[in-house]
């Protein structure tokens, strides 16, 4: 194990966030709490409780799940592209590493990121509503899960996108829709049947609602079926992973 | 091919064929010598590219072996690669890290852990330690291509390859960079560089490689080559001008000049060169010549040569 590689690539990605500080923590802590104010102040005044929890607490879950998926795959996806679209991949390809540890250098370093981001948002959110976790460790392991997860998500992305607009585009036009439609702001009981049964098949569903039984001990579908459903998406990916540094899909002809 | 121990990267059938089609490279057999200077030589688009990015792990070779001291670059890719250091054509760098950063970031990724005084030297050495603590976007173009070596040299690697070290640098700074690599064979470091320039070949190369259409057309010492297919020849500038060559004197494949004020004799240096009964005859026949002049043909000649025979 070539660990001198993994923390290179690690301590690099992390200064780069370092260097982009505003991008990369300042603008999802000031939407976070723009959404506390529209969602939780104004509108969740008038909604009241969902399953026994105050809407402004019954949202947090929600919005944290939301911006670390968005943010493991964005900054998970820019780590590796970047390099591809600069030229300077060359120098990862010759190094001495193995692809599992490339893929740990990259995607831990974007996963540390949004986990740090989710940590961030879930202390914003208690300047504006007060909540209690139920369970801490299973929310944590969640936490960790959920960033893992998109990072990988996200280092696929990254890899086969050979323009900045592919990397918006998958984001922009999937992710969000499937998150904003995944029960991040409501319960799945508040829609109408039809739709109950559509939303099932949006896997966003069962990470909000396993995250959101972390907190509150109760939620929308089975604490078993979301863990099933999150891991299984992590090997989905790790398999992915594994076809592209197998086939050199992308990084080497 | 024998293996002796002194050679340090072993290639053997080694071929290319992109996914497009184009075969880049048609079984290429060659060894490289521990501690000498190689000049891959050719023209754009030969393959030089493509040849070493197989031995450094950038591109997927389709068939053939590459051994690293021993070291096959795929099954054992982690011994191979990490003895070698690549300093690529394209200014390619991360345009917001400081130069500092990113050496280190090298060293770390070639698995070597922190050396700060090694690193210190390596950027001495290249004259960067002053920029140490600059962002690279502000370097200049010769900064830059300094840097790249830097990122190179970072772990220490005992093989270097320059491709296409000096393409666009001004003279000063190839002079800079030909006392650098001379400097780095004298520690030891083994040097294969690509070129088009044959001048750059010839000044610096122990041995030279052409290679075209993905062939190696002939491997050979530099001096060797210059030897074996270079030719010379003698000019004699006259004091008059001459109509035709003298018949008696035909034999010797003398060449006359259309304005028939210098007379070309073509000769070969390991045999006998015949210049001495030449002139004797000149003699004979009242020839005489104001000045002469004697030139070996250059690298760029044999390689012109050699191209098109093959092309």
């Amino acid at each position: 194990m070539n660990v001198h590689a993994i923390k290179a690539i690690y301590r690099f990605e992390m200064a780069r966030t370092a260097r982009t500080l505003m991008q990369s923590i300042a603008s999802p802590v000031l939407s976070t709490s723009l959404y506390f104010v529209v969602f939780g102040a104004a509108i969740g005044s008038r909604i009241g409780e969902i399953d026994g929890v105050n809407y402004g607490a019954f949202i947090v879950p929600g919005l944290m799940m939301l911006m670390i998926l968005s943010e493991s795959i964005s900054n998970a996806s820019f780590g590796i592209y970047f390099p591809k679209f600069s030229g300077t991949i060359y120098e990862v390809l010759s190094a001495p590493i193995s692809s599992v540890e490339i893929v740990i250098g990259y995607v831990g370093a974007a996963a540390t990121k949004s986990i740090i981001l989710g940590l961030l948002i879930l202390a914003t959110s208690r300047l504006f509503v007060s909540y209690e976790i139920a369970h801490p460790l299973l929310m944590a392991s969640f936490l960790v899960l959920t960033a893992l997860t998109f990072s990988l998500f996200g280092f696929i992305l990254g890899i086969w996108a050979d323009g900045f607009e592919k990397l918006q585009i998958v984001p922009m036009l999937v992710v969000m829709p499937l998150t904003f439609l995944g029960g991040s702001f409501y319960s799945i009981d508040m829609l109408p049947p039809v739709w109950q049964t559509i939303t099932l098949f949006n896997p966003v569903v069962y990470l909000i609602s396993g995250f959101r039984w972390s907190f509150f001990g109760s939620a929308d579908v089975s604490l078993f079926m979301s863990i099933a459903m999150t891991l299984g998406f992590m090997v989905l990916c790790l398999v992915v992973i594994g076809i592209i540094f197998r086939t050199g899909y992308k990084l080497k002809t | 091919m024998v293996q002796t121990s002194d050679t340090v990267i072993a290639i053997s059938g080694l071929t290319k064929t992109f996914a497009s089609g184009v075969q880049a490279l048609h079984g290429i057999d060659l060894d490289i010598r521990r501690g000498e200077i190689f000049a891959l030589l050719g023209p754009n688009g030969a393959g030089k590219t493509t040849l070493i990015s197989i031995v450094c792990g950038i591109v997927n070779p389709t068939s053939g072996t590459v051994r690293v001291n021993g070291h096959d670059i795929i099954r054992e890719f982690r011994a191979a690669r990490s003895s070698i250091g690549l300093v690529p054509q394209e200014l390619s760098t991360d345009a917001f890290e400081t130069v500092w950063a990113t050496v280190n970031f090298s060293r770390g990724l070639f698995g070597k852990p922190r050396d700060h005084a090694y690193v210190e030297r390596v950027l001495r050495d290249l004259s960067l330690w002053d920029k140490r603590d600059e962002r690279i976007m502000a370097l200049s173009g010769g900064m830059k291509r300094r840097l790249m070596i830097a990122k190179a040299l970072s772990h220490e690697p005992g093989i270097l390859f320059l491709d296409e070290p000096t393409a666009g640098v001004d003279v000063e700074l190839r002079r800079d960079m030909w006392n650098l690599v001379r400097g780095l064979t004298d520690r030891g470091v083994t040097i294969i560089l690509t070129t088009h320039y044959i001048e750059e070949a010839e000044e610096m190369a122990d041995r030279v490689g052409v290679i075209n259409h993905g062939e190696l057309v002939v491997v050979d010492e530099t001096s060797r080559l210059l030897e074996r297919l270079g030719t010379k020849q003698l000019t004699l500038h006259l004091q008059q001008p001459l109509e035709a060559i003298p018949a008696e004197l035909s034999g010797h494949g003398l060449e006359l000049s259309a304005d028939g004020l210098a007379l070309t004799y073509t000769y070969d240096d390991r045999t006998d060169t015949g210049i001495a009964g030449l002139l004797r005859r000149l003699a004979d026949h009242d020839i005489d010549f104001r000045s002469l002049q004697s030139r070996e043909s250059s690298l760029e000649e044999i390689f012109v040569n050699l191209v098109r025979t093959n092309g």
